[in-house]
């Protein structure tokens, strides 16, 4: 955590200084006010002396608002750092993660990456927030109160030695024995969210078997266990305020004994007494801000662990340093020769020596069961994953020669899961191409089978789109994500099973749509279902990771033994 | 000033962010908690206190002894600093006493003082109990501070069995409201379930109690303790000195203006603050969620360009909200401070004068700081309290909710059922002014296949929550083996029912647990058995574990394919007389679904089935089928029937035949 912290913190270190010097000016003021005060007792009470004490109250008020106006600017600048903080963090980290691979995101899981950018840089920006007040402030406030107090009387700040030990002895043991507890506490809560998270989302299959008393009875389990454990650990706080105010109130006890000795051996003037106390009461307090601070950083420290942990991760796809220049009209041409892909860390590839090639104007399809490779492969294309070994080329670049931008730029890709961006149906079809007018994005929801239902909207292409789409139907969020591709008019187009939510009727209208609009482009589909291709120009057979045919359907047919299966078992299934 | 008012005010300078309402401090928040923003405002503060506290009721008892037992506490608390006073008394006294010469009386000496000049001293002598000529009385200070020792000892004691019974009162409330929550939605009818968003009813039942727990944990005890400090100490500055009294509690109404204007001033800014933080996570959700589009449509510049700039509000807002409402710290501690000076100024005048002893001054300097602390407690607890109350209110939203009808008393059993299904003009709908089914007539035989139809949302699963009674029919009757289906328990119905559908539940457990769900008395070789019968056995088998494999929450660690799988074992070990099916549509890769498919028709084998068909051939060879468009049932009969009528049905078939060339191929084999 600290480096993060000395990294993001140093481009405000004379901020820092400031505020370091703001809150000294506030400790020594307020450690000054009890001084005075014993002064009254002393010079003006004791004399009878008006004049000194009124004076001494003028100065006291003086200090005060010095006080009061040091602390507002030490505010100003560690609420303006700390914020900034935050932003800074938060704007490298969403960079970091723009430029990450597709492997690299899985391996860290985008709900993952999300907290990260969010909640863990907020718990730095608070921990710093207070940081910069309150644990500058009670390490300051601690040392100068000990001052202060040795300065009153060396002899009666003895008293010290013993209750600063106490109170920290106190507080180390709460934090060994109460911090492992909350963090137990938080998965017993975690337990009991999820039994019923899962009796939410099953609550139909809870229902149809009758099992609505057995889960209450393993909610219970779940309940009891979190109350006692939440048990314990308030138990563990309602011993430790008493006892550390009781630590404090002896103290008091104890400073006007000694002191009551001292001054009447008239080594220490009796009104130091009042101040001593006052000091007694500033440490103590000072102990407890620190404390509770620190409760905050074992949770920031995991969070800094985790944004570090995104900041240290290397893109591994970048662009060369002397890239190729745009690979102009033959775009379409994607060539893969002697593709392999093995995830980090796994044992074997999930694809090896892929040759395939996809020429414009054709229509090809891959299909295979799960696991084959199939969308591993598809990913390989527009380089979101990078072939281990072997070559994948566009238009005869070889895709790490291009710029990634321009490479891009010649997909459409539709992925398995149709997702929107909240915004309108317009600024989704822009989403690849800003400039599209009005009578293109029409021209694609034609093609795509949506121009219907986007026209029965009251507002057309400036319907409002939720987050997720979540106010469209899966079918109605394919279609979207089909015309987002097509307004793009790119060379090449990925489909990744995108028709599986689509009716009968509306698919095959697609389908011959596409046909028709797309003529020139590459279409690369992949594909459950044999019906659903047999058109294809060329379909690539894929079973584990290894083409294991090439061909039309009908080739296919003679003389591929795993197409002939999957046919046949389609063939089994319609007909059993 | 009560502290619902006050409070309405704090609690605006820290809208929530509803990231936050996931977080959870580490622990009991203790003098910071006004600094963490409280979630949001209670609708109706008074209602759902008043609705909460019969939740309190069964510790009443404990309650009462808190609350004696506290009060105790506070009372020796407040007693300690006038103690403390009386021994400075001593020692001062003492002080005095050694100045003046032994043999001369107190009154002598002040006379001599009189006559000097020094009338001041004079009158602060008089105004004290001497013995000249001797010093310090150590006895007598000796035994007031061992007072003073008892006195502490006893009231921290007495702090620590309040908390550590207090802890037991919320723990236990919170444990019976918990279950409350549970057993209500054991309760509620699935239309409340389809109604409510899933997010929405979760983090009601998660972090709303959470932070009602959170609340009731920090809350009950502060706010009696402070509430008792405050007018503990109250009485005592009144009783030592009521003009000083007067001054301290001037500070009361400053505090509160001054919180109140400068809470008033941040708020807006919070509001910002949190419409940004919102924005600026919805951006970063989806970018993140849509990286590969971000990616490759060229998408990564525009990105980060509204990042750059939600972000760059965001800070400035949170910089405004954070700067004003810090503000509020460090006046209120000016205010102290005034009234600390003015004390010590007025307090020195009137020792000076003889009006009021040193010790006096000293313990009411201790008190105008345990004056302000409680005070300032309350604030915070106040804003504690309302977003506790937002998050009670939103749980009795919930604990409101209807139940479901009850299962009539003298109930028809429904055992042996042969699966013969009778619809009598069926009528239902959702919404009162949307017809969906109407007059329904439909008789199934036992072992009769029943094929419903139609494209995506065309309320193929409302028959599926009909038979299941997840909803009532609102006119006519379904009838199973001639009973009336409400005339029986629902457990009953659904104990004749077996069910799969694509929407697959797993849970955490083991493959034995999963499949076990139906059927609490089965064996593992029943188990196994099963996994067999619906070819789930070979993939289970190739698990690391086999059949003690855990599966994680939501089963999310084996394919879509064997999810269902699963679920159709788990339906062959309930062994019900009628099934309902939902046919798997493209998720599942086809070698898997060849298992699925056989599985099915296994599992239907001499059963009477609904199914939800997608395969040309489950349609064909249904003894009925059901065509839904739009929520109703438009054509019923079979497949010869339904052709030779030319509708809807025909034009369906018609294009999944031009879709489908190798099924039509199979087709003309058959």
């Amino acid at each position: 955590m600290t480096s993060l912290l000395i990294q993001y913190l140093k481009p405000h270190k004379w901020v820092l200084v400031l505020i370091s010097f703001l809150l000294l000016v506030q400790v020594v003021s307020n450690l000054y006010l009890p001084n005075l005060n014993a002064d009254i007792i002393n010079q003006g009470v004791i004399t009878g002396d008006i004049g000194y004490i009124l004076k001494s109250g003028a100065i006291m008020l003086g200090i005060s608002l010095i006080l009061g106006i040091s602390a507002i600017t030490a505010v100003y600048f560690s609420a303006r750092t700390s914020m900034r903080l935050g932003r800074d963090i938060r704007a490298d980290v969403f960079r970091r993660v723009q430029s990450l691979s597709l492997a690299q995101m899985h391996e860290i899981g985008v709900p993952s990456l999300i907290t990260r950018n969010t909640n863990d840089v907020q718990q730095i920006q608070q921990l710093v927030m207070t940081g910069l007040t309150m644990m500058i402030l009670a390490p300051i406030t601690a040392v100068g109160a000990i001052l202060m107090a040795v300065r009153e009387d060396a002899q009666l700040s003895l008293l010290l030695v013993v209750i600063v030990p106490m109170m920290l002895l106190v507080i180390g043991w709460m934090v060994v024995k109460a911090i492992p507890l909350f963090q137990v506490m938080q998965i017993k809560i975690d337990r009991v969210n999820q039994v019923l998270r899962e009796n939410l989302t099953g609550i139909r299959v809870v229902r149809a078997f009758n099992r609505t008393h057995s889960e209450e009875a393993r909610f219970d389990i779940a309940n009891d266990d979190l109350t006692d454990t939440s048990l314990k650990v308030n138990r563990i706080f309602a011993l430790i305020l008493p006892v550390l105010l009781l630590i404090m109130n002896l103290s008091s006890v104890a400073v006007l004994w000694f002191g009551g000795h001292l001054v009447a051996a008239g080594s220490m003037p009796i009104g130091n007494l009042t101040a001593f106390l006052a000091y007694i009461a500033q440490i103590l307090f000072s102990v407890m801000m620190a404390v509770m601070t620190l409760m905050m950083v074992p949770r920031a420290a995991a969070s800094s662990d985790r944004i570090n942990q995104v900041l240290n991760t290397a893109p591994s796809i970048t662009d060369v340093d002397h890239a190729a220049g745009p690979v102009g009209e033959s775009a379409g041409r994607v060539e893969l020769r002697s593709v392999q892909y093995q995830y980090p860390g796994a044992l074997d590839p999930v694809l090896h020596t892929i040759s395939v090639t996809f020429e414009p104007g054709t229509t090809n399809a891959i299909i295979g069961g799960t696991g084959s490779g199939k969308t591993t492969l598809i990913n390989l294309l527009p380089r979101l994953l990078e072939a281990t070994a072997g070559q994948v080329l566009i238009a005869g670049q070889d895709v790490r020669q291009l710029p990634q931008e321009e490479l891009w730029s010649h997909f459409g890709l539709v992925p398995q899961k149709a997702f929107l961006f909240s915004g309108t149906i317009a600024s989704n079809l822009r989403f690849g191409r800003p400039e599209a007018t009005e009578s293109q994005m029409w021209r694609a929801l034609e093609i795509a089978q949506a121009a219907d239902f986007v026209r029965a909207l009251p507002e057309g292409l400036a319907s409002t789109v939720d987050q997720g789409g979540a106010n469209f139907s899966g079918g109605q969020r394919q279609r979207l994500a089909i015309a987002r591709a097509l307004v793009r008019e790119p060379a090449i187009y990925i489909f990744d099973d995108s028709f599986s939510a689509l009716d009968y009727a509306t698919d095959s209208r697609l389908r011959a749509a596409l046909r028709q609009h797309v003529a020139d482009a590459t279409v690369i589909i992949v594909a459950q279902r044999i019906s659903s291709i047999t058109n294809a120009d060329q379909i690539v057979v894929m079973d584990f990771g290894a083409v294991v045919g090439v061909g039309t359907h009908e080739a296919l047919l003679a003389d591929c033994q795993t197409y002939r299966e999957i046919a046949d078992s389609q063939a089994e299934v319609a007909a059993s | 000033m009560t502290p619902s008012n006050q409070s309405s005010a704090h609690s605006s300078t820290s809208s929530p962010p509803p990231v936050r309402m996931n977080e959870r401090p580490m622990g009991p928040r203790g003098p910071m908690a006004g600094m963490v923003p409280s979630a949001e405002k209670a609708k109706d503060f008074r209602g759902s206190l008043k609705r909460f506290s019969p939740r309190l009721r069964p510790e009443r008892a404990v309650a009462i002894v808190v609350l004696l037992v506290g009060a105790v506490s506070v009372f020796l608390t407040v007693l300690g600093p006038k103690l403390l006073g009386n021994a400075t008394n001593v020692i001062f006294s003492g002080i005095i006493s050694s100045r003046i010469p032994a043999g001369v009386t107190q009154a002598q000496a002040i006379a001599r003082l009189r006559s000097t000049g020094l009338t001041t001293q004079a009158d602060m002598l008089s105004a004290m109990t001497l013995t000249p000529g001797q010093g310090v009385d150590f006895t007598a200070l000796g035994h007031d501070l061992a007072v003073v020792v008892v006195v502490y000892f006893a009231a921290s004691v007495l702090s620590w069995v309040q908390n550590y019974l207090m802890a037991g009162v919320t723990q236990r409330t919170m444990y019976r409201l918990r279950t409350e929550v549970d057993v209500k939605l054991g309760r509620l009818p699935l239309s409340y379930f389809d109604a409510t968003s899933r997010g929405d009813l979760l983090s009601r039942v998660t972090n709303d109690i959470d932070n009602i727990s959170m609340t009731l944990q920090q809350t009950l005890t502060q706010l009696v303790t402070a509430v008792l400090t405050v007018v503990g100490v109250l009485c005592m500055m009144l009783w030592i000195s009521w003009q000083l009294a007067l001054i301290s509690v001037l500070t009361v109404p400053a505090s509160f203006g001054v919180t109140m204007l400068i809470a008033k001033r941040s708020k807006p800014h919070f509001v910002d603050q949190w419409k940004w933080t919102g924005k600026l996570n919805g951006h970063v959700e989806e970018m993140f969620s849509g990286h590969e589009l971000v990616r490759v449509y060229g998408h990564r510049q525009a990105a980060i360009r509204e990042f750059d700039d939600a972000n760059a509000q965001m800070a400035e807002h949170s910089f405004r909200a954070q700067f004003i409402s810090g503000i509020i710290q460090p006046a209120l501690m000016l205010i102290s401070n005034l009234n600390y000076v003015a004390i010590a100024v007025i307090g020195g005048l009137r020792v000076a004068s003889g009006s009021m002893s040193l010790g006096d001054v000293q313990a009411f300097i201790q008190y105008s700081r345990q004056f302000t602390m409680p005070i300032n407690q309350i604030a915070s607890v106040a804003n504690l309290l309302q977003s506790g109350a937002a998050s009670a209110e939103r749980v009795f939203e919930l604990l409101d909710a209807e139940d479901e009808i009850p299962d009539p008393l003298h109930a028809e059993k429904l055992n042996d059922v042969s699966g013969r299904i009778s619809f009598e003009n069926v009528s239902f709908r959702y919404l009162q002014d949307k017809p969906l089914i109407e007059n329904l007539n439909l008789q199934v035989v036992p072992g009769q296949t029943v094929a419903i139809v139609g494209p995506t949302g065309a309320g193929k699963t409302t028959l599926v929550n009909l038979l299941m009674r997840f909803y009532e029919v609102q006119e006519g009757r379904i009838l199973i083996d001639g009973i009336d289906s409400t005339a029986a328990t629902r457990a009953d119905v659904r104990h004749c029912f077996g069910m799969v559908l694509q929407d697959t539940w797993l849970f955490e457990g083991s493959i034995y647990d999963n499949i076990a769900y139906g059927a609490d008395n089965a064996t593992a070789a029943d188990i196994e058995g099963a996994a067999r019968a619906s070819f789930a056995e070979h993939f289970i088998r190739t698990l690391p574990d086999g059949f003690s494999t855990k599966l994680t929450e939501l089963g999310e660690n084996i394919s879509a394919g064997e999810r269902q799988l699963l679920t159709i074992a788990r339906a062959f070990l309930a062994n019900p007389s009628v099934l309902i099916l939902d046919e798997a549509t493209s998720s599942v890769d086809t070698r898997t679904e060849v298992l699925i498919q056989k599985a099915m028709a296994e599992l239907r084998r001499g059963r009477t089935s609904f199914v939800i068909a997608h395969r040309l051939s489950t349609i064909r060879n249904a003894d009925v089928i059901l065509v839904m468009k739009s929520g109703t049932i438009v054509e019923q009969g079979t497949h010869d029937e339904l052709i030779a009528l030319g509708g809807y049905y025909r034009t369906l078939y018609l294009s999944q035949f031009e879709a489908s060339p190798v099924e039509n191929a199979d087709d003309s084999v058959s």
